[in-house]
């Protein structure tokens, strides 16, 4: 059977490209110490040995749109080409295509659908800055197969918290009974309190350092229970109009496992946003080197 | 009201850099000849099998027509539409995050709960 290498959450900054390529007086005061902190996150996958990534991310209505909108999708197919022309006008992000692993997306939907998650798929999918930011931050080679996995935090109706949650198991159970002998990381990308075409975007941090650090708090200890205990579609809406992202991050609390602690805990204040990065490995920290924690 | 056709603009227009251009330019005529010739084009059909029923209220086609993204907001547009086009039509005349900053403070006066966006 396959094995899971790495568990890995982070928020998705599209900025975080530009900001550590730029150089001379372009290049923002920040960047030093976000672009320490990545490669710091990105050994933590390295030193994992993946073969195959599994990328939860959420299309922010570049392809997924609401003449047809899917709650939960998987990407099956040889290729993924990704980025849109709105992002790299925005973000100034680059063109890529990335492989994709049929075999690992075949298993999810078959062995998905047989759990009860009715999982739409797609097989000629352009994926956004969900999936391609933590390419470039965790694995900017771009040299390994992927198989995207969307969620809906966007578009209202949503799915409940605990479904994510229970997703990110079933996906955990499902990579682990793939008939494989590859190494597999689950990534998962989401954020904290957000605010986005709203009076509070924008500010000298994220809308809400209160709810940032019990968010934080949350991931780092694998507290699931805590979390769902608080945590609602309703409650979402106060800590800024976009933190319906976080359900992403409770998916891969769910992947994780309840009570599992992070062996790798990173976050960084930066203007309208909180970053925070998070490293499980479920059969133990590789021997290679030293993890921070 | 008609959210879904609010949202149907700006992804639409925000998505096509020729149309982005035209809206920045012209946004009157834009919302006329959009609303006309595509705003019932379903996007995943050929162009004969069209909606026949979709258009937009009075007040919808004002505010876009007058790039009024408060207005937008107050109505249930998706937030993040309207703001990634405004940024594409207006950022370019301002300083870094200066135009991102105005457009918030333009809401100041919105308190919680926002408007509902489910469409």
């Amino acid at each position: 059977m396959a094995e899971l290498a790495a568990v890995i959450a982070s928020t998705h900054h599209p900025f975080y490209y530009r900001a550590s390529t730029a150089t001379g007086a372009d290049r923002p005061p920040f960047a030093d110490e976000w672009v320490a902190k990545i490669e710091a996150f990105r050994e933590t996958l390295t030193r994992a040995e993946p073969d195959v990534l599994v990328m939860v991310g959420s299309d922010h209505f570049h392809q997924l749109w609401l003449d047809n909108m899917p709650q939960f999708l998987v990407g099956k197919a040889p290729f993924f080409d990704a980025n849109f022309h709105n992002e790299e006008r925005e973000f100034g992000l680059p063109k890529m295509t990335l492989r994709g692993e049929e075999d690992l997306a075949a298993h999810l939907l078959r062995d998905g659908l047989d759990r009860d998650f009715d999982l739409a798929f797609s097989n000629e999918l352009r994926i956004d800055h969900s999936i391609t930011c933590p390419i470039i931050t965790l694995r900017p080679q771009a040299d390994l197969p992927i198989v995207p996995v969307y969620t809906n935090i966007f578009a209202p109706p949503l799915p409940q918290p605990k479904r994510f949650v229970q997703l990110g198991r079933a996906i955990r159970e499902m990579v682990e009974s793939w008939e494989s002998d590859k190494r597999v990381a689950v990534i998962g990308t989401g954020h904290l309190s957000l605010e986005l075409g709203g009076p509070r975007q924008f500010g000298e941090h994220g809308p809400d350092p209160e709810f940032d650090r019990k968010a934080v708090e949350w991931i780092a200890s694998g507290d699931i229970e805590g979390c769902l205990a608080e945590v609602s579609l309703e409650s979402l809406h106060h800590p800024g109009n976009a933190t319906h992202g976080f359900m992403d991050f409770m998916l891969m609390m769910g992947v994780a496992g309840e009570g599992a602690k992070a062996d790798h805990v990173d976050t960084l204040d930066l203007f309208h946003t909180m970053e925070a990065y998070f490293t499980w490995y479920p059969n133990g920290v590789p021997s290679t080197g030293g993890v921070s924690a | 009201m008609s959210k879904y056709l609010l949202d149907k603009f700006l992804f639409t227009v925000d998505r096509d850099p020729e149309l982005t251009e035209r809206y920045r330019e012209d946004p009157a005529g834009t919302v006329t000849w959009w609303e006309a010739e595509m705003a019932n084009t379903v996007l995943n059909c050929i162009p004969a099998e069209k909606t026949t029923w979709l258009a937009f209220t009075d007040e919808e086609r004002r505010a876009l027509a007058e790039h009024d993204h408060v207005a937008l907001f107050e109505m249930g547009a998706h937030p993040f539409l309207t703001l990634t086009l405004f940024i594409a039509l207006f950022e370019r005349d301002h300083g870094p995050m200066e135009y991102q900053r105005a457009y918030g403070k333009a809401m100041e006066h919105i308190s919680m709960p926002y408007p509902d966006i489910a469409t």
